[in-house]
């Protein structure tokens, strides 16, 4: 059930110039959050920004038994995140949520291939977390310094796979140009049997999806879109999907491969 | 302390209602709001066939405000009837249907039928900047708001008749005035102002339909000038909309001479917002020693 509660800042701490982790408390925090879930923040008291922010839940976890928390990363992008980052520990702000969709956990036989790029990775991390070993996960961005939280994350899938279009880290290329040697050379399997979950920008998730159907393989997408109300009721996030417009807060961000029709 | 309002021969619990397309059916709030406490609950704007409405991007933030097309997207007045309808009636509040069409026809069709199913309020949109054709050109024209709205009015017998008027127009008395002699039983206003917004690195537009409807407190005292206007023109109730986001903002519309108010945005910031003017207005009445909220109603000092 969601809920719309006051939190409490715990820790809002830059992890390199254009991210930064929050960590937010209160005793009425939700619990039992599924990977891709989501919460609306509100970055302002003022009217300006207007709208909460959209944010993954990258970890719940619990300081004491009275109080709940919860961790989220985010890129600063705009006037809304860095409106956030200029909050200090103490300050209280309104949150909603958990809201929309996780990603599913079905198709047990299969081998998991976790794809993030960029910011994609909040939404990923807690799904990386739960899988374990069973999982790898391709890690993309522009630079090196669009990567983040790699100390945690280099022990936590059973291989990882860093990319950068510039080179300055990992591979060179997009986490595409990753993906096919990495689903040839390191396993004996058909493609078949693996099984994507993937996040980040547009054009990276319109690549997987026709990737992913070209070669038969099953899997799930979060995908991002302007959002105003978060609960389902503005109409104002909706993707074109094979049965008509769907809305991201809502059935949604996570959607099935092949579901959302790209333009 | 005497919260009640009437709207035509609608009896309000208190002054605060949901605006269109803001609120979704209800259900979507319930997690958040005891439905039982609001006054009225407008639904999603509804026409006779579901609506695909617009593509995407359909919204974007501006300053204290936000643009949308949504191109009036909806399940259709059959899956309302059959869905919708008999989830927020089971919550002890009064329920307008907003409704629109391409045709005069249309609306008839539609109003008799919501009429039929016992709505206690039918609001006719004639103020939508975000489709092709309908909406806006009734609410724009004299003559078409004239024969729309009595014919409505000679169709429907036990719901409420509100207009939605439109802020696009030079003179808002005239189209008050209009609906109030064709027999609407209240008028509401205002709906979104047409704007538009320009990504300048890409030189692309922010919003699919390119233009769109601006909405939240950047268009507040817009909406106040024009529901004062509309109360030096009318007799009828007047239902206060644009940018209200909290009792302050409530007590200010019915002060120009609102009898109601309907929040829209606002309930994307804080989901509570109509509970918290609802407070917020009662508190309001304590401290100043009101005890019947008409007593607001155009209680404005020149």
């Amino acid at each position: 059930m969601s809920k719309y509660i006051k939190a409490e800042i715990t820790e809002n701490t830059p992890l390199n110039k254009n991210h930064n982790l929050l960590v937010l408390s209160s005793s009425a925090m939700p619990k039992n959050h599924v990977p891709g879930q989501f919460y609306m923040i509100g970055t302002s008291a003022s009217y300006d920004p207007l709208l909460k922010r959209p944010l993954s839940i990258l970890r719940e976890t619990s300081s004491d038994k009275n109080s709940g928390e919860l961790r989220f990363l985010y890129r600063i992008k705009g006037k809304g995140t860095l409106m956030l980052k200029g909050m200090k520990k103490g300050e209280i702000l309104n949150l909603l949520g958990p809201l929309g969709n996780g990603y599913p956990l079905s198709h047990k036989d299969l081998t998991p291939v976790l794809i993030a790029g960029g910011i994609g990775i909040a939404s990923l991390f807690p799904l990386a977390e739960k899988l374990g070993k069973k999982a790898c996960l391709i890690y993309g961005g522009r630079t090196k310094d669009e990567l983040i939280m790699m100390d945690e994350l280099k022990d936590i899938p059973k291989e990882l796979i860093i990319s950068t279009d510039d080179g300055s880290l990992g591979e060179k290329g997009t986490v595409i140009d990753a993906l096919n040697p990495f689903l040839t050379s390191n396993f004996q399997l058909p493609t078949s049997n693996f099984l994507f979950y993937a996040c980040g920008p547009t054009p990276m998730l319109k690549a997987i999806s026709e990737f992913a159907t070209q070669k038969g393989i099953k899997g799930y997408i979060s995908v991002e879109e302007n959002m105003a109300c978060g609960v389902g009721a503005c109409l104002g996030c909706t993707v074109k999907t094979k049965k008509g417009y769907k809305r991201v807060c809502k059935e949604g961000p996570v959607f099935p491969i092949g579901e959302i029709v790209w333009t | 302390m005497d919260l009640t309002v009437n709207i035509g021969k609608l009896k309000l619990k208190n002054p605060a209602m949901t605006a269109s397309g803001t609120f979704g059916y209800g259900e979507e709030y319930s997690e958040f709001v005891d439905l039982n406490k609001l006054g009225a609950v407008t639904v999603k704007g509804l026409s006779l066939k579901p609506m695909e409405g617009n593509p995407s991007p359909r919204i974007y933030e501006t300053p204290c405000g936000m643009l949308n097309a949504i191109g009036l997207q909806n399940v259709g007045v059959k899956e309302f009837l059959k869905t919708k309808l008999p989830y927020i009636r089971k919550f002890d509040t009064k329920v307008i249907a907003n409704i629109f069409g391409n045709t005069i026809q249309e609306y008839v069709k539609l109003s008799r039928i919501l009429d039929d199913a016992g709505l206690d309020g039918i609001e006719l949109n004639v103020s939508c900047p975000n489709i092709k054709k309908g909406g806006i050109f009734f609410g724009t024209d004299k003559k078409m708001l004239q024969k729309l709205v009595a014919k409505v009015r000679a169709n429907i017998r036990n719901a409420v008749l509100v207009t939605k008027l439109s802020p696009n127009v030079t003179n808002i008395k005239e189209f008050a005035k209009i609906a109030e002699e064709c027999g609407s039983d209240a008028v509401s206003l205002i709906n979104t102002i047409p704007g538009m917004a320009i990504d300048i690195n890409t030189r692309k537009t922010r919003i699919a339909n390119i233009t769109a409807g601006l909405s939240g407190p950047a268009i507040k005292p817009i909406a106040v000038r024009m529901v004062y206007e509309a109360y030096t023109a009318v007799k009828i109730p007047i239902i206060g909309i644009g940018g209200i986001m909290n009792a302050e903002d409530a007590v200010e519309f019915m002060l120009a001479g609102a009898t109601a108010i309907a929040v829209g945005t606002a309930n994307f910031v804080n989901p509570q917002t109509t509970i918290d003017i609802i407070n917020g207005i009662e508190s309001f009445m304590t401290e100043n020693g009101i005890s019947n909220v008409k007593e607001l109603t155009g209680g404005f000092k020149t």
